[in-house]
Parts: C-alpha cells; structure tokens; sequence
C-alpha cells in the first residue's frame, strides 16, 4: 500500500469559486514568523497560539467524509494498453474491459463513449471514479472529425453543470460528471506525431486538460525514448497546442519550476500492465519477455511511477480545479454570452428566463 | 523341340524391345543431367534481380527491417518530414536500388517504398498508388514482351511486397484489410507483425492466431509457401511445417550492434535486456531471411510471373478485344489473335459445317472398307 500523501490545502469548492484567486490560499497561517511559538516573532505577532492552523485538519476530516469525484478520459487507437495503464494506476480493475477478457470486441463504426464508475477507498479516503473509454478512435479508415463525439460529451458535461449551477434550488453538492484530465495515448512510433493526434488535440487542448503519454514504451530504446519525446514537445510547441500543466495557469514562481520540471519530461512514457513477477526476490509488477522483465513502477525502464506520483499524488486536485476554474468558467461565459442571459438549448421547465448574474 | 525353342527365342528377340537398349548400355551415356549446372552458370553471369514493397503505416519499422534483411543502410540520406509537413502529403512511391553481390552471384535488389501510406486522417483509397503502380510495371512489361525487340526486357514488376502490421493493435484494422484485399491478387503479399519486442510471447502467439483467422475471414490470398515434394527429406520437411505454422512472421529489425553474451550481434538495447534480432527465441526474423532469401526467392517470382502477371494480361487482352469488337477496327496495336465473340450466326454455319463433314467421314470410311472387302 503506498502513503497518504495528504491533498494539497486548497478548498474544495461546493460553491463555485471565483475565477480570481484573491482569497488568500486558506491554512497558511498569517504569522511571518513559524506557528505555534507563543508570543515571540516580529511584527504583528499574536499573543497566543489561536489555533488557525487547525483548519488543515477540519478540512482534511471534511474531505475524507464526503469523498472526491474524479473523471478520467482515455483516447487513443485500439490496441494501445489504455484499459491496461487505467487499472495499474489506481491498482484495481476499474476500467470498461475488465469485467470480461475476450478480445473478440469488434472495433465499432464511430466513436462510441463509455463510461465506468467504481468507488476506490485508501486510508479512509472514498473516491469516486469515473473511467471514460472512447473506442473506435482513431481505428477507421477515414478518422475525418473522429473527435467530434467526444467533444460532445465533454461539453454535453459541462453543460449539466451549468443547468445545475443556474437552479434556483440548487443541490448542496452538484454531481461533478465533468472530465477532468485526458489522457491521450500517443503511438510509440518513434518517429513523430501522427496527423490524427495533432488534430485531437488542437481541438481539444481548449476545452479539457490533456496529458499525453506514449503508451507500450517498451519497444523504444532509451536513446529513442529521449528523441521521441524531444520531437513530440517540438512539434507541440509549433502547432501551439498547451497540454496540462499549462503554461499560463501557473500561479508563482514554485508552481512554475515544478511545473517546468514535469513540461520538461513530458510525454510520459508508460507501460502498463496487470501481472506481477518475481525480479530479485521482490514481486514487481511487469512484462515477461524472452529477454527480460519490464518492471512498471522501476524508473529506470518507463515513467509511469512519474505519471502516477504526478496524476495522482501532486496534482489530483489541481486538475479538478483548472477544470473547474479555468474550462468550465470558459464554457460557461461563452455560453452566456452567446444567448445573451441564460436560455438553455434544452428547455427543462425551469424558470431560467433571467440572468442569474 | 530344339526348333520350337529357337522359335520361341526369335520371338522373343522381335516382340521384346528391351534387347535394343541394352545393346546401347555399352555406349557412353548422353549427359543431359549436367543441364542444370548449364543454366546454373548462365544465370549466374547474368545475375538475378528482385524487386520487394514495403507497404505500411510510418513508423513501424519498414527501414530498419529492409536494412537488417539486406544488411546495407538504403536510407542514408532519408529527411522525415515533421507533422505540419505531413498534413498535406499524399502517399507516394519511392524505388531504392543497391546491387549486392555475394560468393559471386550477382543480385540486383530494388526496394519500392510507401511512405505516407494510412498517415493522413481521411485514409481513404491511400493504397490506391499502390496498385496503380503495380499495375503500371506490368502493364510496361507486357508493352515489352509484345514488342519487336524482346533482348533486354527490363523487368521491374514487383515480385513481393512486406506488409507491416502494427504490433500494438488486437489484429487486423480496417486500412490493413482493405489494403489487403486490393492487393492480393496483384502481388504477393506476406504480412508480417512489426516491432515485436513489445509482445511478450503469449501476446505473439494470440495475436498471431487472430491475424491469421481474420485474414481466413475476410478472404485474403496472402503468399502460400509451396507444398514440399514428397521425396524432399525429412529435415526440410520439418523446416516447412514450422514455418507454415508460424507466418504472420513475428519480426524485430535493428541498424545497430550490440554486445550480448559475449558477442557483438545485431540487436536493440533495453535496460532490461538485450533482443538479439537473429536469435530465433526472440523473433521470427531468421525465419522471414531464410524464407524470403534462402529458400523462396525464386517461387516469389514464379508465382509473379505465372499467377499475377498472367492474371493481368489476361484481363488486359480481354479487354482490349472487347474494345476491338465494339470499335471494328481490323489494325490492332499488337499482334493478337482476337478471341471469337460468340455469335448465333456463326455458331450455326459452324454446327451446318460440323454436320457436313462428319458426314462425309462416313462416306469415306464406308468406301475404304468396301475397296478393303474388294482386295481381300
């Protein structure tokens, strides 16, 4: 079982925030000088311990109650090991393929999307996790707007959560159903990206926070690992498509040199798998081969414990909050503007004629 | 009884025609079994050539495969194009050529190439360069074999073509049946499964299973190795079944050298492990050479010329003298024979004809025997 590391100090937001972040991040106690000294420090120092500082905790204790939605998206061809890399990162077998392993799944017409909730728990901890799956991608031999469906449904999300948020009895926690990280699976061809992916994700880098990863990185070697990636980044950086983290969201300079430190690694290169072997008396997760085993979790042969720590362990709740934030307020104010005061596309007999603004 | 058995061996000598020959055992024997070797050092003076495709999605490791088969770097000087580049490029087709030669025999070795091919987003008829292009090379060759001057026919059609599928996939995707289908009865096509250091060897062994009932399923004539003469050994036999049982090859290529157990062998680094791409445990690329070189080289072009070429100049004549019977014109381009158009008119006079003369063999037979009845 691995640590809890603690979610980031940052409120969970049951109403929707505002876009500005001029509240001051909550927790940090407003001493300069460090807490808990009684009566000493520079300045306006307090007379006593008053105890802000337990506010962590509250919320923590808070947190842990309700629990936390998480949405994922995975796109990418058949084939690639998406369901496999969604089940070895949250460790359980939560994504559309697990319930039965026949690989006699014909590849369907269009873009379907299907979504898989499960309800994971760690340390006292529930999460709420929600697995789309969107196949067909990219498998046809004419993949023209092959990302339209799935651009639907993103907005299709945001939409319910705008209707929900304009109710004049609104539920006291609105069901989050939105996406909030994509994972796009980039095919480990060692060459450059292909056509399909940049159109993805020129459409889509916009609307929902991408992270690309290559998927079954096995079969590049390390030097081809390291040229890949390099050419990948380029060529990301000429079509002007920004994946998660984003550049223009970084709010100080340390999020910025963390966040410049992940850009420089990124696209992660993953191998998943859902088997454990025996390597050095320890039982790893891997792939046999007639060559070796691929560990998944040893750094040194691919970087899904970076994706992992990554995604999950740092900057889980960040995403939901660029989503939340961020994308979502975009739709939103779009969405407004262009109807000139809310009057939904589908009428659902609510009262919703005036502006709540 | 002496008489009788002097009788009876004088009988003999003339009913049994073996007492010729064996008056010949005595002479020298003809000497047409050094034939073979004949022909043999003819061809070897004036080389061989061979013409192989590589057809597949970028990246799959076409060059480095041709490179490792062939042991040369064809693609030296070879500038990928980057994905802003791609956006309008259209799939083409480019020729390498590299003359090899080893323990005296002569190979000409051209490699057609298909980059771009099932690149773009809309993928539509991308193989469609493909067959025009193998159509074009025979069609030249059939302008040449019916010309007047038939000493150096250059012969360029294609004699194989290497389809690559993905290793990453569950099996056959849309563009690779379509490309399949299109192709099949135009060249002979061997699909092989690239990059097969990302299968561990259960994954090898079902992916291969699904290739090859997939490609039973939807109908796709892929090169079929020839049945082995029953007098060929047994080794060899054994060698065919394995290698029946094994196609979709399963193949590695490498352009680099490493060091493995204590060798310096051709293979791909891991920090895992190192794949030796000629050691037979690891993939099937040995399999692929001694197929495709060693052993079937020359029945990939017996098949070209005998089944797909002819098939094209059927089609080809059929059509032309379909053309002529519409048009009417008596000058043709070539020298054919046109092929009757059946015709009720014609088919009658014929019948009438037939009847006539059967007819009058009778008559004739009927004469013969009675000046037969006559002599006797």
């Amino acid at each position: 079982m691995s640590e809890i590391v603690p979610p980031e100090v940052r409120p969970k937001p049951v109403v929707p925030a505002k876009p500005s972040h001029v509240a001051p991040p909550s927790g940090a106690p407003f001493l300069p000088s460090p807490q808990g000294t009684g009566g000493e420090g520079r300045g306006s120092a307090l007379l006593g311990y008053i105890g802000i500082d337990t506010i962590i905790e509250q919320m923590r204790k808070k947190t842990m109650k309700t629990g936390f939605d998480f949405n994922i998206m995975v796109v990418g061809q058949s084939g690639l090991g998406k369901s496999t890399l969604v089940n070895t990162l949250f460790k359980s077998q939560v994504s559309r393929r697990s319930a039965s392993w026949s690989r006699d799944d014909k590849i369907p017409k269009t873009v379907e999307i299907k979504s898989v909730s499960h309800v994971i728990e760690e340390g006292g901890v529930k999460m709420k996790l929600t697995v789309v799956d969107t196949p067909g991608f990219g498998d046809q031999i004419n993949n023209d707007n092959c990302w339209a469906p799935i651009s639907k449904y993103i907005n299709e999300q945001y939409e319910k959560f705008l209707k929900e948020e304009v109710n004049i009895a609104r539920k006291k926690r609105i069901p989050d159903t939105r996406v909030h990280c994509c994972l796009y699976f980039i095919s480990p061809t060692g060459h450059s990206l292909r056509q399909l992916d940049i159109e993805f994700m020129k459409n889509l880098s916009r609307v929902v926070n991408i992270i690309p990863v290559i998927a079954k990185s096995d079969t590049l070697t390390l030097e081809e690992k390291i040229e890949f990636k390099q050419k990948v980044r380029k060529e990301l950086e000429v079509c002007g498509i920004e994946c998660y983290p984003q550049k223009e969201f970084d709010e100080d300079t340390e999020d910025k040199s963390d966040n410049d430190k992940i850009r420089e690694t990124m696209p992660f290169a993953v191998v998943g798998s859902d088997k454990e072997y025996q390597v050095n008396g320890k039982r790893v997760l891997g792939r046999k081969t007639a060559w070796g085993v691929v560990e998944v979790e040893n750094p040194n042969h691919c970087e899904f414990s970076l994706l992992r720590d990554f995604m999950i362990r740092s900057h889980l709740q960040d995403l939901k909050e660029v989503t939340h934030n961020i994308q979502y307020e975009t739709y939103r104010a779009r969405r407004l503007n262009d109807n000139g005061g809310l009057h939904p596309i589908n009428s659902s007999g609510h009262d919703t004629q005036e502006s709540n603004l | 009884m002496d008489n009788m058995m002097l009788q009876e061996k004088l009988v003999e000598k003339l009913l049994c025609p073996r007492t010729r020959t064996t008056r010949q055992k005595d002479k020298q024997y003809v000497g047409f079994a050094t034939l073979p070797n004949q022909v043999h050092r003819k061809s070897v003076k004036k080389g061989f050539d061979f013409t192989l495709m590589v057809a597949g999605e970028s990246g799959l490791g076409k060059s480095t495969l041709v490179n490792s088969l062939f042991l040369t770097d064809l693609y030296k000087d070879r500038k990928l194009l980057n994905a802003e580049e791609r956006i309008n490029q259209t799939v083409e087709i480019t020729k390498h050529t590299v003359d090899i030669e080893e323990k005296g025999v002569k190979l000409k070795l051209t490699i057609v190439d298909t980059p771009g091919f099932g690149d773009a987003v809309n993928n539509n008829e991308c193989w469609k360069p493909i067959t025009d292009y193998i159509d074009q090379q025979f069609e030249q060759y059939f302008r040449d074999e019916s010309g007047l001057n038939r000493k150096n026919i250059l012969d360029n059609r294609v004699h194989c073509c290497l389809y690559f599928i993905p290793a990453f996939g569950h099996g056959l995707r849309p563009v690779d049946v379509e490309f399949m289908k299109a192709l099949h009865e135009k060249v002979n096509i061997i699909p092989l499964i690239s990059k097969a250091d990302c299968l561990t060897p259960n994954e090898v062994k079902k992916l291969k299973d699904r290739v090859r009932d997939e490609i039973e399923c939807f109908g796709i004539k892929v090169y079929q190795f020839p049945e082995c003469d029953s007098d060929e050994e047994e080794e060899f036999k054994q060698m065919d079944k394995e290698l029946k049982e094994c196609t979709p090859f399963a193949v590695i290529g490498s352009n680099a050298v490493v060091e493995a157990r204590g060798q310096r062998v051709r293979g791909r680094l891991y920090p895992w492990g190192i794949v030796e791409v000629e050691n037979q445990s690891h993939c099937d690329f040995v399999k692929l050479r001694n197929m495709l070189i060693r052993s079937h080289m020359h029945d990939l072009k017996d098949v070209t010329c005998d089944v797909h070429y002819e098939n094209y100049r059927a089609h080809c004549i059929q059509e032309m003298t379909s053309k002529l019977a519409q048009d009417n014109r008596t000058d043709s381009p070539l020298p054919i024979l046109p092929l009757p158009t059946p015709d009720g008119e014609t088919e009658r006079l014929i019948k009438m004809k037939d009847e006539e003369l059967k007819r009058m063999q009778e008559m004739l037979e009927k004469m013969q025997q009675q000046m037969h009845e006559k002599d006797q």
